[in-house]
This record gives structure tokens, C-alpha cells and sequence, in this order.
């Protein structure tokens, strides 16, 4: 039996025992099952933003409260249906993320949690403090959902529509982890500048990611206003939140089916811890709050990756969900070609490049082109200037004074996605791959700018089609590269040279004019070297033009068309290998000169 | 509003904002050392105006059994540790200073307590007692991931807030105290001014403990450790400092400006045992406007926060601490366009 099968028996097994289990259980299990189903929503937006996204916050408590209150208002104070009530949380929940969101995603390193603890803690003390919302006391007699001519008033008759509400929320989950823009969201920890070198934009894919996260935890809001049928600001304040977070820290923050297990696990110790305490101590209350925050501080000393992560030790991939080499079908069209340059017509000048840091100049007056169709190889001793160069002319950093003009456009002052989306494809020195994704979802990252699929047509599975030509697309450069064979392995589990060929792949797959790689020799065999210059002789062959950082002088006067040679921040000399070869000043800036 | 409520909302301010400063100086102080977030700064505080409260009215106060139970586990942790690591030979020098230190001023509280000592000695007692707290924490707790990274470093601290306001509850109950006055009498500004002695005192303690900071930190070679293990941890252990050892010490100021800031704002404010939380993520805004590193900045944030605090409590009580963590998000948005990121990656919390 293959793993994806097993894989499917796990699944069709937990939802059958999922709907058969109010047949079996009493009335207070089948609360305790709609409590868990409603924590589950909100961790798993919290796998998705924390885990995959890499994004910590400490306010999702906040998000289901706005949901809860906004229904709950709608219904008591204006007497309509929860049925209207469900559209206006979800509105209000995430119109109040895309503004959040919008204010805060910017924010790098810690300081973006920190920043979820001050809005956590001002929304939860804006329910407590409104006449309409009826401040600490809150909002009861909130109405049951009505389907039809039942009213959803008792535990058991709730408990299959959120379990059903649930269920979709995973199958949106895996199958947005499954697409384009999922494959944007686990690049997201590599860090922007990763996701603007295959044309995404970091902001806006965390930002999108930071609103589904809240829509999770609006649609668990709504569920539990009209579940309990009363609201008070305490259950959406800091330590519920971080209740919340303790939830996905405890089921696994790297894994979908970790929100539900971790949900399951906390609710069912506060539930277990409940029934017990008391008959140790008549602070039981206290004590539960203590053993809760000692568990969780054990949870991340000794067991960072929750229950799922011993779960993944111990099973070894034989329950795993298919992966992306997997569902790769058939042949489809192929993804649209661009129309390469004539070779000969000029695509890249660069016209007197400066950059100053400070006082020091890195980068002083350089100008040169780049032809359609050649390789042309920019060298120099160390601290020549040469990555400097290469970041100005890939607009990762902005230049001081001169211009660059890419296919006849002014790039100087476009950002660094942009010049990507134009068919500027890099690799970089330290070599940003994911290493937790395959080979095949590392290089189809690369096609991410070739096609369109967002998150709610990957979530849906309406991008099916496009999603079988990424993935072929994909599949065609790794075997151009060699490693058509490993499609399934990890990317972080091959050796450093062939890291680098890796994410030549993935710059091959945004299809692009202008190809510049960064020291991709540097850390490579012989073996591999002459394998390497072959395949971008190749590449050449096929109209594509290589800019190439290097220092190894061998590799590059094999391989190259013309050298531009730099020292001390400014161009020395430029011309074919065997001219910059036999130039003194060349000669004297590598080995010092004869006098 | 008028000049004369201006100027008393001001001076208001300015008594918040010397709370805030020293609770201020204490959080960078931490961060700087061991990049932790200590969140429970606050609860400390309130252990140590809750401990005086208690001496007020005649009770031994819970948190010397709180400080032994965390000494207990502090032992319990060094030495199997050490155990661990096969050096046995070091156990009853690890017992003496876990074990037995942090019983000198739980035993000096209880003598307190007996004899019915006057007002000083049980200021300075409340104090000394809270002064084993942050660091016995810190060796359960933070020392052994000392290594992790922010994130998760900061969720451990706010579990740890959680853990400490649950034993505070357990401990002292949830009745809240209020002490008597440590400085009577006002002083006298212009025709129709005064300001009260306990304004003064706190402005005033503010100010010199400062100097005393500043000075300790340029002048003496403990100092100089601690501001080299913040600038650069590899590097000072390189030279021989121990980080552990910096770290403990920074704890160890860090609790003593908290067990201070407890016993001056005790007789201004009702402490309940939670009261901390609140006080600490104030002067924790104080911190971020000094990007939790610079002290000069905190303290000009701290000021800050005193003043809109109390101008925002004019206007509307009830939302004046929404009004003051609102004022994160734009301090925040400012800090993150001043520093420049190098592109590291984001930090992985489940590896």
C-alpha cells in the first residue's frame, strides 16, 4: 500500500469516526467536540500564519472576538438573522485584518509580534468598554442558527455544521499549500528578497495569508456566538490568544493536521485538568491557569515540533500526502514562451553606475552592455565591487547616481519584482532555497510570475489546469539540469554545489531573457563544473543571455563571450578572454604588479 | 482643559513616566543581554508591593514561600545539569548559591515580619525578597534555551507572565492593598501649586537610580561586561565574560529596579496581583520607542508614555490603556523604517 494511500484511509477513517461520533457520545463530549472543532479553526489560521507563514501573532483571540461581537450585535441588537450575521463577522473581521495588516506586515524581525500584542490587547479592551456591546457584561440571548425549520440550539444539532465548517477549512488549507500562491507562502521565510526574485511580492502574500488567518478565526467567531449564545470580552483577550498559539505549538506548528490534534490535546486536558484539580485542591481555578503556562514553557523546551512532530518521527512518511512530483499528470500545453531578443540586439546597459555607502565608494561610474544571446562574465579580486554591481543591476539595492535600461526600459528606480516580471532571472551568492520543500516545489516557485492562480481559486481547486503546467514545467528543467530523477527529494538535502544548479532550475523556470547567476561554480567539482559550463553553453544555444559573477578564472575564460573586469569599484577593462587575459593592468590588479 | 489641569495632568505624567523609565531601564537591560522579552518584569513589581503590604499589616508575605519554591526549582535544575554534564564535584557549591542565597533574604522577611520592624527596614526587605525572583526564573527557564531564538523566547516569557500571575493568585489572593505614604507632606509651587511628596520621591528615585546606571555601566568593569555581551555575545565570551553569568546579573538588576518600582508606586496605586502586567507592557512601549536597546530613547519614551497616559485618562479613563498600546503600532511602524534589515531569514519556530 503506497503512502498516499494510507494516507487517505487515515483521512476517510477520521471523518467517518468524526460523524459517527455523536451517536456514541453524550451531550457534554459532543460540547467539548464543537469547542475543539471551533479551536481548530482559529489554530489552523495560526499553523497557517505562524508555521507555514512564519508570521507569530498573539492577537487571533482578537479576530474571532470582532467576528463573535459583530454577529452577535447584529442579531440581538438588530434582530436579524445569523444567517446575515455570518456574512457581516466575516466582513468586519476581515476588513479589520487587511487594515491591520496593512499597518503592521511591513514590520521586520520581532517586532512584528510585539505589534500583535498591542492591537491583542486594544481590541480585547474595546469590547469591555462599549455601551453598544454591553461593555464586561457582554451580549446574551444571542438567537441559534436556524436551517430551515431546525433551530441549532443544542450541542448535538451544531456539532455537524461546524464540523462541516471545519472540514472545508482544512481541504482549503491543503490544497492552497498545493498551488502557486502556497508555494509564495512557504517561500515567505526565505525572506523578500527571495519571493521578489521570482516576481512575488512578500507584503502582499503575507498580507493575504494574515487575512485568511483571520477569516479562519472569524468564521470559529461567528460559530461561537451562536453556539454559546452569550459574549463577554474575557475569551478574546491575550491569554486567550495565547491559548490559541499554545494549541498549534502543542499539535505542530509544520503541519495542517497539527492545528485540530493540538486543539484536541489543550481542550481536552483544561477539560481533564478540570475534573481532576478539584479533588486535589480547592483552588483548582488557580492551579489550572499555572499547569497550563508550565506546559506550554516545557512544550517549547523539549518539543518544539508538538505532538505531530513525534507523530512524523515515528511514522516515517508512510502516511504522507501525496506531493507535488506526485500529482503530476499527463501532458499539458506548455506554459506560454516569451519572444527572446534577435541575437545581437543589445538588452542590458548599464550607464554610469555609482554607489556610495557612506563614504565609501563601491560602485564608481561603471557602464557596460550585455548582447542578446552571449555570456558575458563580470570578474575581479575581492572587494572589486562585483556583488555590488550585480545587486544594482538586479534592483535589489538602489543605485546612487547612473542608469540601467533592460529591453529598452529605464529599470533604475523599479523595484526588484518588477525587473524579475520583465525576464530578469537570479541566483544568488548564499544560495536562498527552501529547504524544507522538494526540488520540484523549489523550482516551480520560479514560474511564479508566468502565471496567475490567487488564494481563492487555489483554495477552491479552480487552477488544476495551471497548476499541472507549472509542475511539468517544472519537472522539464530539472531534467534540463540533471535532477529530473530527485523531483521528490529535499531541496535541503543535497550538497551545496547542486543547490546552486537547483536554483539555476528555478531562475530557468520564469522563462527569462537575461539570466545572471552569482559564483554558481563556487563549492562545485571538476566533474560538475564541466557539467555546468555544457548546460549554459546550451542555454545559449537556445537564445538565452548569462550574465556571470564569478571567480574562478578557468571556468570563466572557457565559457564566456566577453569580460568586463573590475577593480577597486571602477571597470578596468572590458573585452573578449584572450585580450583581458593578456592585459597588464589585469595581470597587475590580480597578482600586483611587476614594479 | 485649562493651564492648571495641563500642568497637573503633566506632573502626573511625569510620576507615571518615572515608573515606566525604571521599569524601562530594567527591560533594555535584559534584552540587551539575553535578547529576552521578560514580560514578567511587571509581576515581580507587584511581589514586591504586595510583600510590603503584607509587612503593613502585620503578615509574613507569601512570596517567601514563592522565592523558595522557585529556589527549590532553580537547585533542582543546576544540579541536574550538572549531573548531566558528570560534574558532581560542583553540587554543593551549585546548592549554596540557588539553594541556600535566595533563603538569606526570605529569612531576613520572616525576621522582619516577626519583630514588627519599622517602616525602612521593611521597604528594604520587600525589596531584597524580590530580588532572587528574576534570576532564579531565568535559570529554570530561560538559561537552558538560552540559544532560541526571539520568538520563541518571547512566547516563553508570556507564558511565563501567565504562570507567575496564576501563583500570584494563588499566593496572595485576589484582594488588592494599597500602603501607607513614604514621603508626607507637598511641595509648594507658586501661589496655587503643589506637588505631592510621593511625586517628588518617585521623580526623584528616577533620576538617581538613572545616574547610578549610567555610572555603573561606564564605570565599573560588570558594566562594561554587560554592555559587551549586548553588543556582541560571541565576542565577549571570546574575551573570557560568561554569558550566563552577565545574564544573571542583568536579572538580578533587573528584579531589584522592580522590587523599587513596587514599593514606590504601592502607595499611589491599589496592587492586585496581576497590576504588574499592565505597568510592565507600558514601560515595555517605553522600551520599543528605544528599540529595546538604546536607554537614552527609553527614557524620553518613557516620559512620553507617562504623559499621554495621563492626558488619555482626562479624556477617557476607561480607554486610556487601549489609547497607550495603540501608541505601540506607530512607535513600531517608525522603529522598523529607522533600522535597516539585513535580509536574514525569518526565524523558524518549530526547528
Amino acid at each position: 500500500m503506497s503512502h498516499v494511500l494510507r494516507f487517505r484511509l487515515v483521512v476517510a477513517l477520521l471523518v467517518a469516526a468524526i460523524a459517527l461520533a455523536p451517536l456514541v457520545l453524550g451531550n457534554f463530549a459532543v460540547s467539548l467536540m464543537n469547542d475543539i472543532g471551533i479551536g481548530a479553526l482559529v489554530a489552523l489560521g495560526l499553523v497557517l500564519l505562524t508555521g507555514v507563514g512564519g508570521a507569530t501573532s498573539f492577537g487571533q483571540a482578537a479576530f474571532v472576538g470582532i467576528a463573535a461581537y459583530a454577529s452577535a450585535w447584529l442579531t440581538t441588537a438588530q434582530g436579524l438573522s445569523p444567517w446575515l450575521g455570518l456574512p457581516f463577522a466575516l466582513l468586519l473581521t476581515g476588513v479589520s485584518a487587511l487594515a491591520i495588516g496593512m499597518l503592521t506586515l511591513r514590520l521586520g524581525g520581532h517586532f512584528l509580534p510585539l505589534s500583535t500584542i498591542a492591537w491583542g490587547l486594544s481590541i480585547a479592551m474595546l469590547f469591555g468598554n462599549m455601551d453598544a456591546l454591553g461593555r464586561h457584561t457582554g451580549l446574551s440571548n444571542i438567537p441559534p442558527i436556524r436551517l430551515g425549520p431546525w433551530s441549532l440550539v443544542d450541542a448535538q444539532a451544531i456539532y455537524y455544521l461546524i464540523w462541516l465548517i471545519v472540514g472545508l477549512a482544512f481541504l482549503f488549507s491543503y490544497n492552497l499549500l498545493a498551488s502557486r500562491p502556497g508555494r509564495a507562502i512557504r517561500g515567505l521565510r526565505g525572506g523578500a528578497v527571495l519571493l521578489a526574485s521570482v516576481g512575488a511580492d512578500a507584503y502582499r502574500v503575507r498580507l493575504s495569508l494574515f487575512v485568511l488567518a483571520a477569516l479562519f478565526a472569524g468564521l470559529a467567531g461567528w460559530l461561537y456566538a451562536h453556539t454559546n449564545r452569550f459574549v463577554s470580552p474575557a475569551p478574546f483577550d491575550l491569554r486567550a490568544s495565547i491559548e490559541y498559539l499554545l494549541m498549534a505549538v502543542a499539535g505542530g506548528l509544520g503541519n495542517l493536521a497539527g492545528a485540530l490534534v493540538g486543539a484536541a490535546l489543550v481542550l481536552l486536558m483544561k477539560n481533564g485538568l478540570q475534573d481532576v484539580l478539584p479533588l486535589i485542591t480547592e483552588r483548582a481555578g488557580q492551579l489550572e491557569a499555572i499547569a497550563f503556562a508550565a506546559l506550554f514553557i516545557a512544550l517549547l523546551h523539549f518539543a518544539r515540533g508538538g505532538l505531530m512532530g513525534f507523530v512524523r518521527k515515528l511514522t516515517r512518511g508512510r502516511f504522507k500526502a501525496p506531493q507535488s512530483d506526485e500529482r503530476l499528470r499527463g501532458e499539458v500545453a506548455p506554459l506560454a514562451h516569451r519572444e527572446l531578443p534577435a541575437r545581437g540586439t543589445p538588452i542590458l546597459a548599464v550607464e554610469g553606475a555609482v554607489k556610495r555607502f557612506g563614504g565609501l565608494v563601491a560602485v564608481n561610474e561603471v557602464s557596460f552592455g550585455v548582447n542578446a544571446g552571449e555570456i558575458i562574465g563580470l570578474i575581479g579580486p575581492n572587494g572589486a565591487g562585483k556583488s555590488t554591481m550585480f545587486n544594482l543591476l538586479t534592483c535589489t539595492l538602489p543605485m546612487t547616481s547612473g542608469k540601467v535600461t533592460f529591453l529598452g526600459r529605464d529599470i533604475t528606480r523599479m523595484s526588484q519584482r518588477d525587473v524579475a516580471r520583465l525576464g530578469l532571472a537570479r541566483t544568488f551568492q548564499h544560495v536562498k532555497l527552501r529547504p524544507h520543500m522538494s526540488l520540484l516545489d523549489n523550482v516551480a516557485l520560479g514560474a511564479h510570475a508566468r502565471t496567475r492562480a490567487g488564494v481563492l481559486r487555489a483554495g477552491l481547486r479552480l487552477d488544476r489546469e495551471e497548476e499541472q503546467q507549472i509542475l511539468q514545467e517544472a519537472r522539464r528543467q530539472l531534467d534540463r539540469i540533471g535532477l529530473g530523477e530527485r523531483a521528490h527529494e529535499l531541496a535541503g538535502s543535497l550538497p551545496l554545489g547542486t543547490q546552486r544548479i537547483l536554483e539555476i532550475a528555478r531562475a530557468l523556470a520564469a522563462d527569462p531573457v537575461l539570466l545572471v547567476l552569482d559564483e554558481p561554480a563556487a563549492g562545485l567539482r571538476r566533474k560538475e563544473k564541466e557539467a555546468l559550463g555544457d548546460l549554459l553553453r546550451k542555454l545559449r544555444g537556445e537564445g538565452v543571455t548569462i550574465l556571470i559573477v564569478e571567480h574562478d578564472m578557468d571556468f570563466v575564460m572557457k565559457l564566456v563571450d566577453r569580460l568586463v573586469v573590475m577593480n577597486f569599484g571602477s571597470k578596468l577593462v572590458e573585452g573578449v578572454p584572450a585580450a583581458v587575459r593578456a592585459d597588464e593592468r589585469v595581470q597587475a590588479a590580480y597578482l600586483g604588479s611587476v614594479a | 482643559m485649562t493651564w492648571d489641569v495641563a500642568l497637573i495632568l503633566g506632573i502626573d505624567g511625569l510620576a507615571n513616566g518615572a515608573v515606566y523609565l525604571l521599569a524601562g531601564l530594567g527591560l533594555v537591560l535584559i534584552f540587551s543581554v539575553t535578547r529576552v522579552v521578560f514580560v514578567p518584569f511587571g509581576d515581580v513589581a507587584a511581589f514586591a508591593a504586595l510583600s510590603l503590604a503584607a509587612f503593613e499589616t502585620g503578615r509574613t508575605p507569601a512570596t517567601i514561600g514563592m522565592v523558595l519554591t522557585l529556589a527549590l526549582l532553580a537547585t533542582l535544575t543546576e544540579v541536574g545539569s550538572l549531573v548531566r554534564r558528570g560534574e558532581a564535584a560542583r553540587i554543593p557549591k551549585a546548592i549554596a548559591l540557588w539553594g541556600l542565597l535566595p533563603a538569606v533574604p526570605c529569612a531576613l522577611a520572616w525576621a522582619t515580619a516577626q519583630f514588627a520592624a519599622p517602616q525602612a527596614v521593611q521597604i528594604a526587605a520587600s525589596v531584597l525578597l524580590v530580588v532572587p525572583i528574576a534570576p532564579l526564573l531565568a535559570r529554570v527557564v530561560f538559561q537552558p534555551i538560552a540559544d532560541a531564538s526571539v520568538l520563541v523566547l518571547l512566547i516563553v516569557s508570556l507564558a511565563l507572565h501567565f504562570l507567575l500571575s496564576g501563583l500570584g493568585l494563588l499566593f496572595f489572593g485576589p484582594e488588592g492593598s494599597r500602603t501607607s505614604a513614604l514621603a508626607g507632606g507637598s511641595l509648594q509651587l507658586g501661589d496655587a501649586f503643589s506637588v505631592s511628596g510621593q511625586v517628588v520621591l518617585m521623580v526623584a528615585s528616577a533620576i538617581v537610580l538613572s545616574a547610578l546606571f549610567f555610572l555603573v555601566f561606564e564605570r565599573t568593569v560588570a558594566g562594561k561586561a554587560l554592555r559587551a555581551t549586548a553588543v556582541n555575545r560571541v565576542g565577549a565570551r571570546l574575551v573570557g565574560i560568561r554569558p550566563a553569568r552577565t545574564a544573571m546579573l542583568a536579572y538580578g538588576c533587573a528584579s531589584l529596579l522592580a522590587g523599587l518600582i513596587g514599593v514606590l508606586i504601592a502607595p499611589v496605586t491599589t496592587m492586585y496581583y496581576d497590576s504588574g502586567f499592565i505597568i510592565g507592557l507600558k514601560a515595555f512601549v517605553a522600551a520599543i520607542i528605544g528599540g529595546l536597546v538604546s536607554y537614552p530613547l527609553t527614557a524620553v519614551g518613557a516620559i512620553a508614555v507617562g504623559v499621554v497616559e495621563s492626558f488619555a485618562s482626562f479624556w477617557s479613563g476607561a480607554m486610556k490603556d487601549a489609547i497607550v498600546f495603540s501608541l505601540l503600532i506607530p512607535v513600531l511602524l517608525l522603529r522598523s523604517y529607522m533600522t535597516t534589515h539585513a535580509d536574514e531569514d525569518e526565524e523558524e519556530l518549530d526547528q
